[in-house]
């Protein structure tokens, strides 16, 4: 190798400097030498999977595509299951209303003009039994969007599959329940922060034993990110939780190969597409790392990060929407260029209305246009040996390390969260961020950089279905009177008397929802005990 | 001038009222925030226990033509006479149905941080 020195940064080309969103600086060329300490015989398949988790991935079975949706009542959802299992599909994504996510029951006053808004309204067991009147649950697989009360609504899900006669130990299916970044996005917490790890440990320390085909948790990086973190963060604060919920289980005395396999990720793409791609294969390498040599994790399966990830609506913008189109497309193909287990798209012209058939189709064919005309399944990890991607997987693997230290240093995720620390730094650069598009320091198109005059487009909300709110309301009344009262009772009780023994809720709260108490009344008396998460502000002005 | 920026209601996106409580302490005003869930009753409380010349609230979930409605409902019961203003996932036709409903000012979506700075200073001249 020549002595003399090769022109490699900025300064050297004497070019402008560019830097990251996550703050690094990248060179304008990057060469053999970046690379010379990276692992250039890794394999895809192979342990640490920085070039994916299998050893050719899409080849013979593309990513699943997953799109998002949501029915207002369980009557609706019935009817969307009938019709999918039809259409040969096995899979649906449930949304739930903000009362259910919250722990109002419908006819609670704070829930006024919000019942069967934005998902589907669950007051007892009752509601989950019309959704699922008819649907083999063999056949289908459920993903319940719910954090919060995902103890209760996993309970429920148990519950009915329990009584139609099913074998639980052979029942699949997916909830959300990643209650730790909801306290940094999304806000949908009830409880003290470590009263709510608690019961998602709990929903996992249940499902190994007694359903250990379904995946309890789905860790979330995508809603910090979309609160303002930047990459790097959103990685960190993802494994930070993740790592909570593992420590959790192993305190149960899980074993991690029992438990690890069982974690999925949903993680949040746009911005600058080396730097997701980096992040995904640095993140992927380093949750591998963690899992065999912090955890000492013997099976593969367990090191594999498994990821739903899509376009995120931070990237998308109401100015000239039909670029939504274009971005979205780039989404999709960074995040198939990172070995994505599931993809989902955002349409077009979702930041101002209801996505209209006709743009859910175009997120749909974007994403097959890419899986069929492309070749993006024909060879796994193509980026693999890109001295640029290569290096800068490497410096994203270190740089999310030591954004874990610093939440060490923060005294843990859960001190971090509980403290605010974490959602005062990401909602300081949000503002930072918001600022720099609004002054054209972040160039964006269409919004601070090749403007056009265009007519302003107006949001719109689906119009609320004030009728179908007062029938949930009118079936909530009938079934408070027709249950056994007292049984209700014994059972809340009884829920009651295992909390304060810091007990395992699920057996419970089971039981309680057999005999149709009410998400309301059970959250109710959890509150009795633990009491309600207070939120820290940190808008001082001193 | 102080100012309350509040989240009334279920919504929980409150990353946009974090973004503009930043830029008003930044343009010199004082902010309380509520935090998330608070009722309007809770909202008023808070707005009279801190002594706030305005009230803010946030909305992104649809609700702010049910909400607005409550906010004056309320205000009248405890006759006072605090301005208050939304903002959030506003469609601009609701605009004026905000303001007759008594809202001082509604930021439809879209509107610029420098609006709303600037909208605070116009009343930061006449106070």
């Amino acid at each position: 190798m020549s002595t003399t020195k090769i022109k490699k940064t900025a300064e050297d080309f004497g070019v402008k400097k560019v830097f990251l969103e996550s703050g690094l600086e990248v060179d304008p060329l990057y060469t053999a030498k970046d690379i010379e300490n990276s692992d250039k015989y890794e394999m895809p398949g192979e342990y640490p999977f920085t070039r994916g988790i299998h050893p050719t991935m899409y080849r013979n079975k593309p990513f699943t595509i997953r799109q998002y949706a949501g029915f207002a009542s369980p009557e609706e959802t019935n009817e969307r299951f009938h019709f999918l299992i039809k259409n040969g599909q096995s899979g649906l994504n449930v949304a739930f209303d903000l009362p259910t996510q919250c722990g109002l029951d419908s006819d609670d006053p704070r829930a006024f003009g919000e019942v069967g808004r934005v998902g589907m309204s669950i007051d007892t067991l009752h509601d989950f039994e019309i959704a699922f009147k008819n649907i083999d649950l063999d056949k289908i697989t459920v993903s319940l969007t719910i954090n919060g009360t995902a103890i209760i609504l996993i309970a429920m899900y148990i519950a009915m599959a329990e009584k139609a006669g099913y074998d639980i130990s052979k029942l699949r299916g997916t909830a959300q329940n990643d209650i730790l970044k909801e306290f940094i996005g999304r806000g949908t917490w009830i409880f003290p922060v470590d009263r709510s790890v608690k019961l998602v440990v709990d929903t996992i320390e249940y499902c190994a034993h007694h359903v250990p085909k379904y995946s309890p948790v789905s860790v979330c990086g995508y809603h910090i990110r979309e609160s303002g973190a930047n990459p790097i963060q959103e990685m960190a604060y993802a494994f930070c939780i993740a790592k909570a919920y593992t420590d959790g289980a192993l305190s149960r005395g899980i074993s991690i190969d029992d438990f690890a396999s069982r974690l999925s990720f949903n993680f949040d793409i746009y911005g600058n597409l080396f730097e997701q791609i980096a992040k995904f294969r640095g993140g992927r390498r380093l949750w591998a790392k963690i899992i065999r040599e912090e955890y000492g994790a013997k099976k593969d399966s367990s090191c594999w990060l498994r990821m739903i990830a899509g376009g995120g609506g931070g990237g998308l913008t109401k100015e000239q929407p039909e670029n939504n189109i274009v971005r979205s497309a780039y989404y999709a193909l960074i995040s198939a260029l990172s070995g994505t287990q599931t993809m989902a798209l955002c349409s077009y012209d979702e930041a101002y209305t209801i996505p209209t058939e006709h743009s859910a189709e175009i997120s749909l064919r974007t994403m097959q246009i890419m899986i069929h005309e492309m070749g993006i399944c024909d060879t796994v990890d193509p980026l693999g040996g890109s001295y640029y991607v290569e290096a800068l997987t490497d410096r994203f693997e270190e740089e999310i390390k030591k954004e874990m230290k610093t939440v060490e240093k923060w005294n843990g995720i859960v001190n971090a969260v509980a403290t605010g620390k974490i959602q005062e730094s990401v909602s300081k650069q949000a503002y930072e961020r918001e600022m720099g598009i609004q002054s054209g320091n972040i160039p964006k198109v269409g919004v601070n950089i090749f403007k056009t005059d265009e007519e302003t487009k107006d949001v719109e909300f689906h119009p609320y279905n004030q009728h179908a709110a007062d029938t949930q309301v009118e079936k909530l009344r009938k079934i408070k009177s027709s249950r056994n009262n007292e049984k209700v009772k014994t059972c809340l009780e009884q829920i009651k008397i295992d909390a304060k023994a810091d007990k395992n809720l699920m057996p419970s709260i089971i039981s309680a929802v057999k005999e149709y108490c009410t998400v309301g009344e059970i959250v109710n008396t959890l509150k009795e005990v633990y009491g309600e998460f207070k939120e820290p502000i940190f808008f001082d002005n001193a | 001038m102080k100012i309350l920026l509040a989240k009334p209601g279920l919504d929980g996106h409150d990353v946009g009222v974090k973004v503009l409580a930043h830029a008003l302490k930044d343009a010199g005003f004082e902010v309380v925030y509520s935090g998330l869930r608070k009722t309007i009753e809770e909202i008023v409380e808070m707005a009279i226990m801190n002594n706030v010349d305005i009230i803010g609230l946030s909305i992104l979930s649809g609700t702010h033509l049910v909400l607005a409605q409550r906010m004056k409902e309320v205000l009248n019961e405890r006759k006072l006479n605090i301005p208050w203003f939304v903002g959030g996932n506003i469609p601009a036709k609701d605009v004026d149905k905000l303001l007759k409903t008594g809202a001082h000012q509604a930021f439809a979506t879209g509107s610029k941080i420098e609006e709303v700075v600037n909208y605070f200073n116009s009343l930061k001249v006449k106070a």
